[in-house]
C-alpha cells in the first residue's frame, strides 16, 4: 500500500532577471523583468509503507522543492500528492504530527536553550503522552548516545552533536513519513555511519517510510532500497540502485591482480592495442581497466589467458560515476 | 531496551483542546522565557533605551509647558503621560515585522511552518516573554521618572488602573494582530523595512507616542480615532487611566478596541492563507 503516491507534481517560480550595471539596475525600477523556472516538471511516484527511497540529483535538480511540496512547506503549481491519505500543502495539523521533516542544513531546535528544553516543547506542540515522551526519549537517547548532551544549549554542541539532537527531537513524536534533507553534510565518517544506523534501525521498528536526499552515495547505498533520480526538474530512474547501474553504465570494471615474481609483457597482452580498453590503473602488482559492458567477457578471458593472473574480478562501476555520467549526459542531451 | 519507538504512530496526549492549548502555551513560554534569560544582557539594554524616548519627551514638554498648560496638560501632566507610554509601549511594542523578513529571507520559517501549530502562538509567547522580563526593568524606572521629575499622581485612583489595565491587554492584542498581518508583507516583498518604517511613523504620531493627541489640530485628532493607532497604544490607554474616559466613552472605547481586534483577526485568516501559498521556502 502506497503511504507517498504523486501524480504530475510540477512547481515553478518566478524568478526576477536582471543585467548587471547601473543602467539595468535603474532600467529595473521602471520595468521589472522575470522569467518562470521550471524547478520539477510534472513528476510521478508512489512510495510504499515502510520503504526507504533516495532522491538523487545534482545542486538545483528540485530534489529540495519536492521534498518541500510533500512536506506541506511549498504549494506546487500543479499536479497532486497524497501522504498518508493527507494533502500536505493543506498542512493540517494532524498530517504535520504525523511526519518531521530534517533538513541538515536548518537547525530546529531552540538554539539558545538546553536539548531536553527543546524536546519538552516538541512533547507540548505535539501532543506527546508523558509516557511515550519518556520512553522515546529513553530509547533515542541509548540508541544515539545523546546521554551527555541534553542540558547542553544547543549553540554549544559541535555539528555532530547538534545534528544527532536534531534526529532524535524530529522522531520524539514518532512521525510515519520522514523526509530527510542532506542528514548527513558536513559530518564526519563516523558520524554518518551513526545517523545512517539509526535511520535505519528507525525504519525497521516503527515501519516508517523514509525519502532521503543527499550528496553522499554512502547514505544511499546502506540505507535504499530504491532510488528516484531527478535530473533538472525531471524523473529520470525509478527502480533499484542496480537497476539505475544495469540503465545508465555502460562499462564494467576488471581488476587484476598479478602473480607475485611475474613478469608482464609491456603490451599487456595485446591489451593496449584494443581501442574500447581503456587502462584506469597500473602498477606492478595488478591492473585495472575500463570496458563496454558486453565485451568484458572476451576481454576478461584474453586477460586471464595472455597475462599472469592470481585473482580477477569483475564489477559495475562505482556509484558515484554512473551518477556524474548519468547527469553529464543529460546535460550534453 | 523499553519499547517507545514500537508504539502506533500518530497516539496522543489524552487531553481536549483547551488543557492542549493550555500544555502547548506553556511549553512555548517556558522557552522564550529561557531564551530571553539566555540573553539577559540585550534584553537590559533594550530597557535601557527604551527609556531615552520618555526621558527625552519629559524634558521636551516640561520646558514647553513651561508654568502654564498645554491642551489640558500642565508639566507635571506631561511626566504622568510620558511616564506610562514607556509602559504601555513596552507591553504593546511588537518587534515581528523584522523578525518576519529575516526568517523568510533566509529560510528560518520553515521550521515554524512544519510544526502542527499556527506559528502564531510562538510569536505570542516570545513577545509575553520579552515583556514580563522587561517590566521588571520598565516599572521601577517609570516611577523613578515621575518621581524624579515630579509626575501628577493625583488622576490615578484604583477603578482607572484597573479599567486601564483591561484597555492594556486588549491594546496589546490589537497591536500585536496588526503588526503581525502587516509583517506577512515579507512573504511578497523581500525587504519590508520601508513599510514597517511608514507604519512605525503613524503609530508614534497617531498613537500618542509623539504627544497626547489632544495637542494635535482638531481635525487630526478627529482622523487619529477613526484609525486603529491610538487603540493599540497610549493614547486610548492614557484616557481611560487618567480618568478622561468613563462611562458610556469607557464602554465606546473597549467596544471600538474589540471592533479593531475583530477587523484585523479577519485580515490576519486572510492575508496568513494567501501568504504560506507564496512562501518560496529559499535558503534552505
Amino acid at each position: 500500500m502506497s503511504t507517498i503516491t504523486v501524480r504530475d507534481l510540477r512547481k515553478t517560480y518566478v524568478v526576477p532577471v536582471r543585467e548587471g550595471g547601473v543602467k539595468a539596475a535603474l532600467g529595473a525600477l521602471v520595468r521589472r523583468r522575470t522569467r518562470e523556472v521550471e524547478a520539477v516538471q510534472r513528476i510521478s511516484f508512489d512510495i510504499a509503507e515502510g520503504e526507504v527511497v533516495g532522491f538523487l540529483g545534482p545542486n538545483g535538480a528540485g530534489k529540495t522543492t519536492t521534498l518541500k511540496m510533500l512536506a506541506g512547506l511549498l504549494h506546487p503549481t500543479s499536479g497532486e500528492a497524497s501522504v498518508g491519505g493527507h494533502v500536505p500543502w493543506r498542512r493540517d495539523h494532524g498530517y504535520l504530527r504525523s511526519m518531521a521533516l530534517i533538513m541538515g542544513q536548518r537547525n530546529q531546535l531552540q538554539w539558545d536553550i538546553p536539548v531536553i528544553d527543546s524536546y519538552r516543547l516538541n512533547r507540548a506542540v505535539y501532543r506527546i503522552a508523558d509516557a511515550d515522551f519518556s520512553s522515546r526519549l529513553d530509547e533515542l537517547t541509548d540508541l544515539l548516545d545523546l546521554g551527555s548532551l541534553l542540558d547542553k544549549p544547543v549553540r554549544n554542541l559541535s555539528l555532530g552533536e547538534r545534528m544527532k539532537c536534531e534526529v532524535a527531537g524530529s522522531l520524539l513524536h514518532q512521525p510515519m513519513t520522514v523526509f530527510l534533507d542532506e542528514p548527513t553534510i558536513g559530518l564526519d565518517v563516523a558520524m554518518q555511519r551513526r545517523i545512517r544506523s539509526f535511520i535505519a534501525e528507525y525504519n525497521r521498528r516503527t515501519g516508517a517510510s523514509v525519502m532521503l536526499t543527499s550528496h553522499y552515495m554512502g547514505d544511499v547505498e546502506a540505507l535504499c532500497q530504491r532510488v528516484i533520480v531527478i535530473h533538472h526538474g525531471r524523473l529520470l530512474h525509478d527502480g533499484d540502485l542496480a537497476g539505475l547501474v544495469r540503465t545508465f553504465s555502460a562499462t564494467k570494471t576488471i581488476t587484476v591482480e598479478f602473480d607475485a615474481d611475474a613478469d608482464v609483457a609491456a603490451d599487456l597482452g595485446g591489451l593496449r592495442d584494443h581501442d574500447d580498453v581503456t587502462i584506469t590503473d597500473q602498477s606492478a602488482h595488478g591492473l585495472t581497466v575500463e570496458v563496454p559492458k558486453d565485451r568484458a567477457p572476451q576481454v576478461a578471458a584474453r586477460m586471464l589467458s595472455t597475462l599472469p593472473v592470481a585473482d580477477l574480478t569483475v564489477e559495475e562501476p562505482p556509484i558515484e560515476g554512473v551518477i556524474e555520467r548519468v547527469f553529464t549526459s543529460q546535460d550534453e542531451a | 531496551m523499553s519499547t517507545g519507538l514500537g508504539l502506533p504512530a500518530g497516539r496522543l496526549a489524552p487531553r481536549g483542546g483547551w488543557s492542549f492549548f493550555w500544555q502547548m502555551y506553556r511549553g512555548q513560554f517556558a522557552t522564550a522565557l529561557a531564551t530571553q534569560v539566555a540573553y539577559r544582557g540585550a534584553t537590559l539594554i533594550w530597557v535601557f533605551t527604551s527609556i531615552v524616548h520618555p526621558l527625552v519627551s519629559i524634558v521636551v514638554w516640561r520646558s514647553v509647558a513651561g508654568g502654564g498648560r498645554v491642551a489640558g496638560y500642565d508639566a507635571s501632566g506631561f511626566v504622568t503621560y510620558f511616564a506610562l507610554e514607556m509602559v504601555v509601549n513596552h507591553v504593546t511594542f511588537v518587534w515581528i515585522m523584522w523578525e518576519m523578513e529575516w526568517r523568510i529571507r533566509t529560510g528560518a520559517y520553515s521550521p515554524l511552518l512544519v510544526r502542527p501549530v499556527h506559528p502564531i502562538h510562538t510569536d505570542i509567547c516570545q513577545n509575553l516573554a520579552y515583556k514580563l522580563l522587561g517590566l521588571v526593568g520598565i516599572l521601577p524606572a517609570a516611577v523613578l521618572l515621575v518621581l524624579l521629575f515630579g509626575g501628577d499622581l493625583s488622576v490615578f485612583t484604583t477603578g482607572s488602573v484597573l479599567a486601564g489595565l483591561l484597555a492594556t491587554a486588549l491594546a496589546m492584542v490589537l497591536r500585536f494582530m496588526v503588526e503581525w498581518t502587516l509583517s506577512l508583507a515579507a512573504f511578497w516583498v523581500t525587504k519590508v523595512s520601508a513599510i514597517n518604517s511608514v507604519y512605525f511613523s503613524l503609530i508614534a504620531f497617531l498613537g500618542g507616542g509623539f504627544a497626547p493627541l489632544a495637542v494635535l489640530p482638531g481635525a487630526a485628532q478627529t482622523l487619529a480615532w477613526w484609525t486603529p493607532f491610538p487603540w493599540g497604544n497610549i493614547a486610548w490607554v492614557n484616557q481611560v487611566v487618567t480618568g478622561r474616559a468613563v462611562g458610556v466613552d469607557l464602554v465606546r472605547g473597549y467596544l471600538a478596541q474589540l471592533a479593531w481586534i475583530a477587523v484585523a483577526l479577519v485580515v490576519l485568516k486572510l492575508v496568513w492563507a494567501r501568504a504560506v501559498r507564496t512562501y518560496s521556502a529559499v535558503g534552505s
